[in-house]
């Protein structure tokens, strides 16, 4: 009998928690499903994104009543950074009236992108995922403002090439997770190598490998490459910059991409990683009017799961929170255009195409010199694609480039081949026409 | 260029045979660098793999729980610094937390398992992987965290060796590192080759009725054995959070351990330091000097390769048993 009570005890316990732990989705809300991961071997990068992500949704709610005066309600779904999780996240949240996915995971992009034109909500790949999708004609549902990896690609190397005596007859290292990541801007690399002159020499790192660099860092030194690019992310970015550290390659000379340039990756390096370069496409720091009153409605008030106040204004946190700004701005102008205030997926995917992300939009949200501004449309999706290079001072990183904008002569030819390539074994792929 | 039989031409017979050695020899500074990564990566395998060895010598089970028990044991000697306790009384206290889960371990999960097949035993390891993921993550959270090093004395930084003309780099922490794993392995060997508890534990693994009929008590040697298991998963996880950081990845570096213990046997203490340099110099030269030829990334299963050539000639490893069952 104590054992009945107990277990009867137990699942009343955990149906309570159940129905605790899954929003209200009223009629009348704006619901954003988010594919996080706090747990896992990539959750030091997963966890100040979703937190970003979350906090400026608290904060529109919090501040302005929501968005048009509809309520957002986000809802985290654990994904641990595996694609399995994260199609069975999508597939639990579809139904709920979810408005647009943001996988924060290559491989549970490249799961969705097909899922998106049939269920009819768009996916958000924020400077992730395929990069083919910036062509809005043959990817109508499939968005990565404000750049894709090729256009970041062209933009380091333009980088390179502009410093010293340029890029021809250089060696480019390149160090990268060898998963669908990391690969993703080989093709566009073994291109460029030829048209602009460089030696291409590859490192792949296995996932299980991403903390035993030393082989990778030993071919290095034997190699004896100009320039670094890495294309890493979670524990092998800060072992990277560890191996680069002991055998002495020039960190100056050694650029991440933008998922490779986070506090979390730089601090437990401190003062010896200084010189190191990454990408980035989103602004550091609280000095921005948003952030501030994220900390004003939100952190300060206990509604934010960041851990401490410190960690707003961090390079991932305020990448989460440059996520929320561009799915709110598209929210905007789907109501805008629709005229209606609770908007469907296939309304969300119109706003995406409309929003307009102006200097003076910027300043108006309290974000003036915070990114480069995006004018979406429905032949690019993916905006202007412009970068900035921050290096690591020994504390923290500064800017230390303008915005570099991407060698789009070049890569739009190889993104339009690289999209037909997609869509030609696809017969009932559903393409559309922009004016 | 000349082709051979079935299309091999000069160049690949070349690229194979004589340029690895050609440089091998004309850049014997970088050799020995090679050979030195392989030394301190094939000493962190043994480590590792030592973990292991411990637990299947008292309980015949290969304990899934090792690469997380590297991790629990990592966070814990950060967390409790993070509370403003010094380095070393923080390491003191992560070994009796070591201890307590050695045996909690042992009163909730083995007691009850005495006897059971070994699959059993070892479907309980996974069970408790799992929870130690899920408390670990609950306590500690999943952002990774800072070894800390500096603190506890490991010297950071590098000297260098100029030698035929060329330079070897050795960081320091990577001479602790072969330095702790020497010494944590000679007193494991001492302490169960040479002392009454180290035959009594050889024992529990033959037969755990008979070892409890000649008065071996089975629960103590357990305890005894996860807990030298957990001080070995802290010291691996202070090396390895040391190159890279804290946090759950570092389980996944626990895979390394598969190939050296087929090397090296699952019983020989021994043997997962020989196994380990074996896999550590084998995957390092591999990489090196024939990696390129098909890639690159080698690392990731080479080590793989040279256990399965083991496993052909002696399917019980260098060190271990010979299995022989009467019919």
């Amino acid at each position: 009998m104590k054992k009945l009570l107990a277990m009867g005890v137990g699942l009343a316990t955990l149906a309570g928690a159940a129905t605790v732990s899954v929003p209200a989705m009223a009629e009348d809300s704006l619901y954003l499903p988010s594919l996080s991961y706090r747990t896992g071997a990539y959750a030091g990068g997963g966890i100040p994104i979703a937190n970003g992500y979350a906090d400026y949704f608290a904060m529109l709610n919090a501040r302005d009543g929501g968005i048009g005066g509809v309520k957002v309600v986000v809802e985290e779904c654990e994904t641990g950074y595996k694609a399995a999780k994260g199609v069975e996240c999508y597939e639990s949240t579809k139904g709920k009236g979810a408005l647009v996915y943001n996988p924060y995971s290559t491989g549970i992009t490249l799961q969705l992108i097909p899922k998106a034109p049939v269920d009819k909500i768009p996916v958000l790949s924020m400077g992730y995922g395929l990069s083919a999708v910036g062509v809005g004609e043959k990817f109508p549902w499939t968005f990565n403002y404000p750049a894709g990896y090729w256009s970041q690609m062209s933009s380091i190397l333009k980088y390179i090439d502009s410093q010293g005596d340029g890029i021809k007859g250089k060696k480019i290292g390149y160090i990268y997770l060898d998963v669908g990541y990391g690969k993703e801007p080989i093709p566009l690399l073994e291109t460029l190598s030829k048209s602009m002159g460089f030696t291409l020499l590859k490192y792949p790192v296995a996932g299980k490998e991403m903390q035993t660099q030393s082989s990778h860092w030993l071919k290095v030194r034997k190699d004896r490459p100009d320039w670094m690019v890495m294309w890493g992310w979670g524990a092998m970015n800060s072992t990277a910059i560890k191996e680069a550290i002991k055998i002495r390659f020039p960190l100056n000379k050694f650029i991440g991409n933008w998922w490779s340039g986070a506090h979390a990756d730089l601090r437990p390096i401190g003062a010896a990683g200084k010189g190191y370069l990454s990408a980035n496409f989103s602004g550091v720091g609280t000095s921005f009017p948003a952030l501030q009153d994220v900390i004003k409605y939100v952190v300060d008030k206990g509604d934010s799961k960041v851990k401490s106040k410190d960690l707003v204004g961090d390079v991932l946190y305020n990448r989460g929170l440059f996520n929320a700004v561009i799915v709110a701005e598209a929210i905007r102008a789907a109501q805008k255009l629709t005229g209606k205030k609770v908007i469907t997926g296939a309304d969300m995917r119109d706003g995406l195409e409309a929003f307009d992300l102006s200097t003076a939009r910027l300043k108006e949200l309290g974000l003036e010199g915070f990114t480069a501004p995006i004018k979406a449309s429905c032949a690019d999706h993916e905006g202007g694609g412009s970068i900035f290079l921050q290096q690591w001072n020994g504390s923290d990183w500064k800017k230390v480039s303008d915005q570099i904008a991407p060698m789009t002569d070049l890569v739009k030819p190889l993104l339009k081949a690289a999209a037909d390539k997609y869509t030609a074994d696809k017969p009932d792929w559903k393409t559309q026409t922009c004016k | 260029m000349p082709i051979l039989a079935w299309g091999i031409d000069m160049e690949f017979l070349n690229s194979i045979f004589v340029a690895p050695f050609v440089d091998m020899f004309s850049a014997p500074d970088f050799l020995l660098q090679v050979l030195w990564e392989g030394f301190v990566s094939g000493i962190l395998y043994g480590l590792l793999a030592l973990g292991f060895v411990l637990i299947f010598k008292a309980s015949g089970v290969f304990n899934f729980a090792q690469g997380i028990m590297v991790v629990f044991a990592a966070l814990t000697l950060v967390g409790i610094h993070s509370f403003g306790i010094p380095a070393y009384v923080a390491l003191a206290l992560t070994i009796v937390v070591m201890g307590v889960l050695a045996l909690t371990i042992e009163r909730v999960v083995l007691r009850k398992l005495v006897n059971q097949p070994d699959i059993i035993l070892f479907m309980a390891t996974i069970g408790l992987t799992y929870f130690l993921i899920g408390f670990g993550e609950l306590v500690f959270g999943g952002e990774p965290k800072k070894m800390i090093a500096d603190e506890l004395g490991i010297p950071n930084g590098s000297v260098s060796w100029d030698i035929f003309g060329g330079v070897v780099i050795f960081e320091y922490r990577d001479i602790a590192a072969a330095v702790i794993a020497a010494v944590l392995v000679f007193s494991l060997g001492f302490f169960f080759s040479k002392t009454r508890i180290g035959r009594a534990l050889r024992a529990v693994a033959d037969d755990h009725q008979a070892a409890l009929s000649v008065g071996i008590s089975l629960n103590q040697i357990w305890v005894i054995v996860w807990f030298a298991a957990g001080i070995v998963a802290l010291a691996t996880g202070i090396m390895w959070g040391a190159k890279s950081d804290v946090s759950f990845a570092l389980q996944v570096i626990a895979l390394k351990a598969l190939p050296v213990l087929v090397l090296g046997g699952f019983t020989s203490i021994p043997g997962a330091i020989i196994g380990g340099l074996i896999i550590g110099f084998g995957e390092k030269i591999f990489e090196i000097y024939w990696g390129g030829l098909i890639g690159g990334g080698t690392e990731s299963w080479f080590a793989f390769v040279i256990a399965l050539v083991f496993l052909l000639f002696r399917p019980q490893g260098l060190f271990g048993e010979k299995i022989i069952d009467r019919i």
